[in-house]
């Protein structure tokens, strides 16, 4: 050991309490706004994206409202169809890009790496980066929405209507700039999953070690890698189309109309798997822990989590079936659009098996997981009929897709995730919901989902066509219409009871010990809410359920306490490779966000933002990374 | 919960390198992302082509002189690239130095010979579909050098500071090498495509 080791401070040298003390000095944000605004901890960002989230449901919830209400009598008069257009396709791409995507990957950041057992996310810096990005992106949509220029042209914003020809003014730009702040941000995170959990597992957690969520997330961070570059040139193309004349979609001029819908969809439906593997994820995790067993089958549940994602690169094209293509081309879709039930189907099976193997235990997480089950079934039905081209040509763009889809998101995402809220609420804020409340938001939720969403499917095979803003009182529609308007109330009481639980328990739920379920991951290992460093030493993992009943962890030492340091491991066996230094905390994010805010936002309107944008955008990432004296940025 | 220490990692290194680093991989992971933005460029280009009653449209095929140069100017700097990254591995400041002033000049010229590429083609981009797709796969490429440049450049001047001679440092000078390799690897089909398939 070199003399300049001998100085470092090391974890070896204190008890355990002048340890904590040592290490949240050395980890903990400061207070105040400075600190708010400069932190790079995980879970302060995680719990941030995760508020940010669930305040964009609450938005895009009130806009399905607003068109319940238009839609609940025919010839309705609360609504223009301008404004209506622009409801539905800010309802879509809010709930999609805003909500869907962005809350399952905040779930990720703030558990992942304590699933892992690391002591904060791979690159924090540009963590914070992502989730300012995020918040900006969210704020283009809404506030150009209050100001009357929100999208009107769908939320996959389909040429020619969103060219230049048909779609005047900035609306469709809006769209597509939101995509690239939402696009850039999941990005990010993405890398960062990756990375941490290639690099960052604890020692001993080898690749049949790690968690099913973690797992699901990795496979997710990699759907979005190869998915979003799509959607990205798409919306870049469709903005230089708008704005400099291009003709990428333009058939005058050797463009194509179809290009548009294979670039978006070759990311759109990947999208649908990047919103349901990690919920399968959290499906896992609550059907272990509520069952008191591992899950049955964990080598298949991987293997099936891989192959729904490969598989989810190759039914792009079922989403345009109506649009003429080759007939051979359209059967090879088919084909591997039910191939798809396939891995879903075993998931399936595998849970089954677990709770009829274990003793289920019904606290209101386990009651949303068996409502994903029913209703993702359900959904999944619907999913292999629209996946055969004559019943898909008869049912296209009528409420039978709309129920379909609101079958496989709203079951598939929005019930897992609400069940790992109940879940994983004492970690993220050391208390508990309450599970009385609980039981009467799931009631809520399920009774006036099935209520609401259920009868569209009636409404679509009697040929009522989605994305109408009124309809004529002779068609056979209105009763329905009628009937599912006032199920959305009680879908939309289930969602405000659970908000006021959520709020009303963040600050005064019941106090929540480290491990309240018993549950056997790294995260109940460590206080809830975890400290800044997350574990004072760093556990080691022998098995997939390192929580023994023992309550012994094993653990290791010899990190230092005075800057940020965490282990570097090796992907396959989690062999301790290296220690290594955790960025601190650093208001250069925030800048760097806000440059390429003004450069992305100005660019709608001028390609010279694109040159003279980027000036600050460099700037501010020279100083994001030129060192700075600390001890995180030397070795 | 109570622990129970059975592991000492004191005695690892205080900073991990090549696949023992998590910008090595992070830079693997943007290069995946760029990769497949590169790969769907070329896919358009394609798809486009084979809707045309003709390729190129209203044009010519590119001039070869111009982005040709450029290739083998790009596959030339891979060897002082290579000799950069193995001084960097080495940690040796003077020659990591030295290495980093060629890098940013043969950052540079590429971008100065692009500028010939471009009215190579003889098409703008907003005259028909075929001019869109080659301007915007030259721009990407061109961001990707500038980009690339713009790291060099800031690495020479930190590699001259007092924060210069640090195996942190050294990690990356070592993926900005390997970032420039991939520069250099996505133009060659990007290339092939421009120059070649019009030709077919």
């Amino acid at each position: 050991m070199t003399p300049k080791d001998n100085r470092e401070i090391r974890d070896t040298a204190f008890d355990a309490a002048e340890l904590e003390r040592r290490l949240a000095a050395t980890w903990t944000t400061p207070p105040g706004l400075l600190g708010a605004l400069s932190t790079v901890d995980h879970k302060i960002i995680g719990r941030r994206y995760i508020t940010t989230a669930f305040v964009f449901l609450a938005l895009g919830g009130l806009l399905s409202l607003l068109m319940r209400l238009q839609l609940a009598q025919p010839e309705a008069r609360f609504i223009g169809p301008d404004r209506y257009n622009q409801i539905f396709t800010t309802h879509g791409t809010n709930m999609m890009f805003l909500f869907a995507v962005p809350v399952m990957q905040a779930m990720a950041i703030y558990l992942v790496p304590l699933m892992v057992g690391t002591r904060n996310i791979a690159f924090p810096r540009l963590n914070a980066f992502s989730y300012w990005m995020y918040l900006a992106g969210g704020l283009l949509l809404w506030i150009a929405f209050v100001l009357d220029t929100g999208p009107d042209v769908g939320w996959f914003a389909y040429v020619p209507l969103a060219g230049p020809q048909y779609a005047a003014g900035k609306r469709a730009d809006i769209w597509a700039q939101m995509i690239t702040f939402t696009e850039v941000s999941a990005l990010a995170v993405a890398v960062e999953i990756v990375v941490t959990v290639f690099k960052q597992r604890a020692p001993g957690m080898s690749l049949d070690r790690i968690p099913l969520f973690v797992w699901s997330m990795l496979v997710t961070s990699f759907l979005v890698i190869l998915a979003m570059p799509a959607i990205m040139i798409a919306s870049t193309s469709l903005i230089l189309d708008r704005l400099v004349g291009t003709h990428f979609f333009n058939p005058a001029e050797g463009g194509d109309a179809l290009l548009w819908q294979h670039l978006f969809w070759f990311f759109g439906h990947p999208e649908v798997y990047i919103i349901f593997l990690p919920a399968v994820g959290m499906v896992s995790t609550i059907v272990a822990t509520f069952t008191r067993r591992p899950v049955f089958g964990y080598l298949g549940m991987v293997m099936a989590l891989i192959a729904t994602g490969v598989l989810a690169f190759g039914l792009w094209v079922h989403h345009m079936f109506v649009a003429g293509l080759p007939r051979l081309g359209e059967s090879f879709f088919t084909a591997s659009s039910m191939a798809i039930a396939v891995p879903a189907g075993l998931q399936i099976f595998c849970w089954l098996a677990t709770m009829w193997a274990g003793k289920p235990i019904f606290k209101t997480p386990l009651l949303f997981v068996i409502g994903f089950i029913v209703i993702f079934v359900i959904g999944g039905l619907t999913g292999v009929m629209v996946a055969s081209v004559p019943f898909d040509t008869q049912v296209h763009d009528t409420y039978f897709v709309v129920a379909h889809f609101h079958y496989v998101l709203v079951g598939g995402a929005v019930f897992p995730l609400l069940g790992a809220i109940y879940y994983w609420f004492p970690k993220l804020t050391g208390r508990m919901l309450n599970e009385t409340t609980g039981r009467w938001v799931f009631g809520l939720i399920f009774t006036g989902f099935n209520l609401t969403f259920f009868p569209m499917h009636i409404l679509g095979l009697r040929g009522m066509p989605r994305r109408i803003y009124t309809y004529q009182p002779e068609m056979p529609w209105s009763g329905l219409n009628m009937f599912i308007s006032l199920s959305a109330i009680v879908l939309a009481a289930g969602f405000l009871l659970f908000f006021i639980d959520a709020i009303r328990s963040a600050r005064a739920g019941a106090t929540a010990s480290a491990n309240p379920w018993g549950a056997t991951t790294l995260e109940w290992a460590t206080p809830s809410p975890p400290p800044s460093y997350n574990f004072a030493k760093l556990p080691l993992v022998d098995s997939l359920e390192p929580i023994h009943d023992d309550a012994f962890l094993p653990a290791a030492i010899g990190l230092r306490v005075d800057r940020r340091e965490l282990l570097i491991t090796s992907v396959v066996e989690a062999a301790p490779e290296a220690r290594e230094s955790s960025s601190g905390d650093s208001i250069w994010p925030l800048w760097a966000a806000l440059a390429t805010t003004v450069a992305l936002i100005w660019s709608i309107f001028s390609p010279w933002a694109v040159v003279w944008g980027s000036i600050p955008v460099a700037i501010a990432l020279i100083g994001w990374f030129w060192p700075k004296d600390v001890p995180e940025d030397d070795s | 919960m109570k622990d129970n220490v059975v592991l000492d990692l004191s005695e690892l290194p205080p900073h991990g390198l090549g696949t023992a680093s998590q910008s090595w991989w992070g830079t693997l992971a943007f290069m995946l992302i760029e990769g497949t933005g590169f790969a769907l460029s070329i896919v358009v280009y394609l798809y486009l082509m084979s809707l045309a009653p003709r390729w190129p449209l209203d044009a010519g095929p590119p001039d070869l002189l111009p982005g040709t140069t450029l290739t083998a100017l790009l596959l030339a700097s891979l060897v002082p690239n290579i000799f950069l990254a193995r001084w960097a591995r080495k940690q040796d400041l003077l020659k990591v130095r030295v290495g980093l002033i060629v890098m940013s000049l043969l950052g540079i010229a590429p971008l100065i010979l692009r500028a010939f590429e471009f009215p190579a083609m003889h098409i703008k981009w907003d005259q028909n579909a075929y001019g869109s797709i080659v301007w915007v796969m030259l721009g990407l490429h061109t961001t990707h050098i500038l980009t690339d440049l713009i790291e060099t450049l800031v690495l020479t001047c930190l590699m001259f500071s007092r924060h210069g001679d640090n195996p942190r440092r050294y990690g990356d000078v070592s993926d900005n090498t390997m970032y420039w390799n991939f520069v250099v690897a996505t133009w060659l089909p990007m290339y092939a495509c421009l120059y070649w398939v019009p030709r077919i």
